[in-house]
């Protein structure tokens, strides 16, 4: 849905600088967020795109303070409902790139019922979740990822519950592209994005962003990744059990599928008045 | 009411029945006679089966509420009918039509005085082969009433796709049935005009579209349903779309999202869906983005009666925002204000970059009545100002004299901003700065104090030492009570406030000017517009309440009376 507008003479195609605002973040030093920020950045300007043609928007949390961090159009929103004003916005303005980023807190928690709803409906939109199994910004609950035996001050000795899985729900509840990438990898995570945004229909990428400050043992993630072994699949049966049986840390494209994404009714346009003959008596 | 006829007919029974399709029957032979109409509806909570009833006001006038008593119920059979004799008013005059083979009326009726005329509604139906004594009913009604078989005809027609010619031959035996009764016809010949039919809820659609809303988010809530269900198909018709949501908290935030595009955004929702918006509705607030909510209001707390009307959502309108959060509320106060209504309430959010609430109701939202054609363009709201391209230094939330900023639509190039709920600076950048904080405070309240709504912030009428202050769907018995207090000699004066925020403290001053004592009418229980108007407002003189929840409207006699025992106190 890109629109290239780097042709000849007209505007230089901007590099991934061009996409980075001037603002601070508010990220701890270490946080794996910041390569996600710079490999959001690159895949943008891999993708040939114009800051004022991408809207990113967000929730609430960490990884949720990047659309001020880009130079695009930002919809920093409330907590759990960054995919409902990216699915109003692309629906109204299919013209635009849209990007969601999102937390495991955001994205599984409070917003897990948007997550499934938008797997299903499929709008072109691609779905980036920093996943660190943990919430950040109120220093240190457990999400829905999170081990069951992690223990914090709300939960001590652990929630005792299961992680959730959410590359399995999305296949089951019918994302049309699913990837893992690790934040250590910022040009694995780039690629990754750019294929997301090139495939048409709602993608989904679970990037594992590690918390150096509440989950530090999280700094040996980059020992425990690897590429997924085996090319991506368009059978859901397949990438079922592919998915149910991986260790977490298969880094790729799982699953692309090719359902055709959302496309609202409408089109034409009658005037408004035309409308009143069912009133007129 | 000089030269005013009315008649208030109900047709009842149980699920199944048909007695709304027969009511919008006989409203539509009404209306193509010439006449004005209302019809409200009642029904159990059974998704099928239940006992229902059509309520009609036919008149020689347009009105918006119901008389005090139906001159004639009729009932297709007594069926857990009983269950809404409180909203089904007899008196002595009134007549009761039911079938003999259905069994007596229940004693909640009769003991009105109510004279009772059997009808073998199903022996005549039987006499056409698949033909269903609604049909009769709806002949015996518009005989009763006066309208002529051949309008009858002809709303039969416009209506039915089945079943037609044994309907009308239904209905004729019915209408010939009915020439037996004595007194009747009940309304005088009516005058002609270009009307409307057309219901609250599909008024304030049309009047969003017109506002400029191509973009509707909906999530299926009664009694607002059918609003968007009505938009569905008109908004593929003018180039807009409908995307329908997981929930209320999406449905809210996909039309922040729309909006946020550049595109003009409404949802529509009850009050159980209003709480969940609450939060995103704050969110437009401190973002500035416009978005509009129709809350057709039911009766609460929690589900409260789905199907039924309350004016409690007043105060969760206008108070429920956490924070300092200026917005626009603004209530319909008749069926056809609720086009003019949402079409303003449009307009307001988007000139001044605001969510409004259009608080229409179950009552208004779901009758169905002939109204005048309205007038083109009822609100003179700017549109939104957004921002251009090659904008040098562009700051989204800039302090400007109104409060109101250029909004850059995104696809402009050099004016890129994130739009944000947590407080911000000029330029957008989330700041902790108690400076920033109070500028931004003060720039949103001065975009709403600036507001100069006019004339349409209220309808006013009458004067005189006794005001009534209402709003909403009270407004329609208010009116006709003050219309029979001035034919008693009284001066009386109405006011109806249309745009409840924000809040216009010097307009009522000066419309409550020389008034002694002021009358609150509101429907429901804890007198929340009384509360508001105090909180809001200085209102003179000796202050009173008439009040009770939903669902029972209000009857105009009742109002009456109580401006009469107080006038004469």
């Amino acid at each position: 849905m890109e629109r290239r507008m780097n042709a000849p003479g007209v505007l230089a195609a901007p590099a991934a600088k061009d996409f980075k605002s001037a603002t601070k973040p508010v990220w701890c030093p270490g946080c794996g967020d910041y390569s996600v920020l710079s490999a959001i950045t690159k895949a943008l300007a891999t993708l040939g795109l114009r800051p004022e043609n991408v809207a990113v928007v967000s929730g609430i949390g960490c990884s949720s303070r990047i659309p001020a961090y880009t130079t695009c159009y930002g919809f920093h929103g409330v907590h759990g409902r960054a995919l409902p004003v990216a699915t109003g916005l692309k629906a109204a303005r299919p013209d635009l790139t849209v990007l969601v980023t999102s937390g495991d807190g955001d994205g599984y928690s409070i917003g897990g019922n948007h997550f499934l709803h938008a797997c299903r409906r499929n709008v072109d939109l691609t779905y980036i979740v920093m996943d660190n199994h943990v919430y950040g910004m109120t220093k240190g609950q457990p999400s829905p990822t999170t081990e069951p035996d992690w223990s914090s001050k709300l939960a001590p000795g652990g929630t005792g519950l299961r992680e959730f899985h959410p590359l399995v729900i999305a296949l089951a509840s019918g994302a049309n592209f699913i990837a893992r990438a690790f934040s250590g990898d910022p040009n694995g995570v780039a690629a990754l994005i750019a294929e997301a945004v090139r495939h048409p229909g709602f993608s989904f990428i679970e990037v594992l962003s590690p918390c150096v400050t509440f989950r530090p043992e999280q700094r040996e993630w980059k020992t425990r990744v690897h590429p997924a072994p085996v090319e991506p699949t368009d059978d859901p049966g397949r990438a079922a059990r592919r998915l149910m049986t991986d260790d977490g840390f298969n880094i790729g494209v799982l699953y692309k599928g090719s359902r055709a994404p959302y496309r609202p009714a409408g089109g034409s346009a009658q005037r408004i008045e035309d409308l009143e003959c069912q009133f007129r008596l | 009411m000089d030269g005013n006829a009315s008649v208030s007919v109900a047709l009842a029974g149980s699920g199944g029945a048909g007695v709304m399709t027969a009511g919008n029957m006989l409203l539509e032979a009404a209306a193509l006679a010439g006449y004005y109409g209302l019809m409200t509806r009642t029904a159990g909570p059974q998704i099928r089966g239940g006992e229902a009833a059509a309520m009609l006001r036919i008149s020689t006038f347009p009105g918006d509420g119901q008389d005090d008593r139906f001159q004639v119920l009729a009932a297709i059979d007594w069926q857990n009918v009983g269950r809404f004799a409180a909203e089904l008013p007899l008196g002595p005059g009134s007549l009761i039509v039911g079938d003999p083979a259905q069994g007596e009326p229940p004693e909640v009726f009769t003991r009105s005085g109510a004279r009772y005329a059997p009808v073998p509604l199903k022996a005549l139906a039987r006499e056409v082969p698949g033909a269903w004594p609604n049909m009769v009913a709806l002949g015996v009604l518009a005989a009763l009433i006066g309208l002529s078989a051949e309008a009858l005809e002809a709303a039969a027609r416009k209506a039915m796709k089945k079943g037609l010619e044994a309907g009308i031959a239904a209905a004729q035996r019915g209408f010939a049935h009915a020439a037996q009764l004595q007194g009747y016809p009940l309304l005088p010949p009516p005058g002609k005009a270009p009307r409307w039919l057309i219901t609250g809820n599909e008024a304030a659609g049309y009047g969003a579209l017109r506002g400029g809303v191509r973009f509707v988010a909906a999530y299926p809530i009664t009694p607002a349903t059918e609003l968007l269900e009505w938009l569905s198909p008109a908004l593929a018709k003018v180039g807009g779309t409908l995307v329908q949501a997981e929930d209320e908290l999406a449905s809210i935030n996909m039309a922040l999202g729309a909006s946020f595009g550049g595109v003009p955004s409404l949802t529509a929702t009850s009050g159980p869906g209003l709480a969940l918006m609450i939060e995103s509705l704050g969110l437009g607030v401190a973002a500035e983005v416009p978005v509009v909510v129709v809350d057709v209001m039911r009766t609460g707390p929690s589900t409260g009666i789905a199907t039924k009307s309350e004016q409690a959502d007043l105060g969760i309108a206008l108070y429920g925002l956490h924070g300092d959060a200026p917005h626009v509320v603004v209530a319909p106060n008749s069926l056809a204000d609720c086009l003019a209504a949402t079409e303003w309430a449009v307009g307001l959010a988007e000139s001044l970059q605001v969510p409004a609430i259009v608080l229409a109701d179950q009552y208004l939202g779901q009758a169905r009545g002939v109204v005048d054609v309205p007038k083109s363009n009822a609100g003179s709201a700017a549109p939104r100002l957004s921002a251009e391209a090659g904008t040098t230094a562009y700051k989204r939330y800039a302090l400007t004299p109104s409060g109101v900023s250029p909004m850059a639509i995104p696809g402009t190039a050099g004016a890129t901003y994130t739009a944000d709920g947590l407080e911000h600076s000029e330029s957008g950048t989330p700041s902790a700065q108690a400076s920033d904080h109070l500028a931004q405070m003060d720039k949103r309240a001065r975009k709403l104090a600036q507001l100069d709504p006019g004339d349409a912030w209220a309808s006013i009428e009458g004067d005189g030492e006794t005001a009534l202050v209402t709003f909403g769907s009270c407004t329609g018995p208010a009116r006709e009570a003050l219309a029979r207090a001035r034919a008693a000699g009284a001066a009386v004066r109405l006011v109806s406030l249309r745009l409840l925020a924000p809040a216009q403290p010097q307009r009522l001053k000066r419309a409550l000017q020389g008034v002694k004592r002021v009358l609150v009418l509101e429907q429901n229980h804890s007198g929340q517009f009384l509360r508001y108007l105090r909180a809001e407002y200085d209102l003179p003189g000796e202050v009173k309440s008439l009040r009770r929840p939903g669902p029972l409207p209000f009857r105009p006699a009742e109002i009456h009376e109580a401006l009469e025992q107080w006038s004469g106190a």
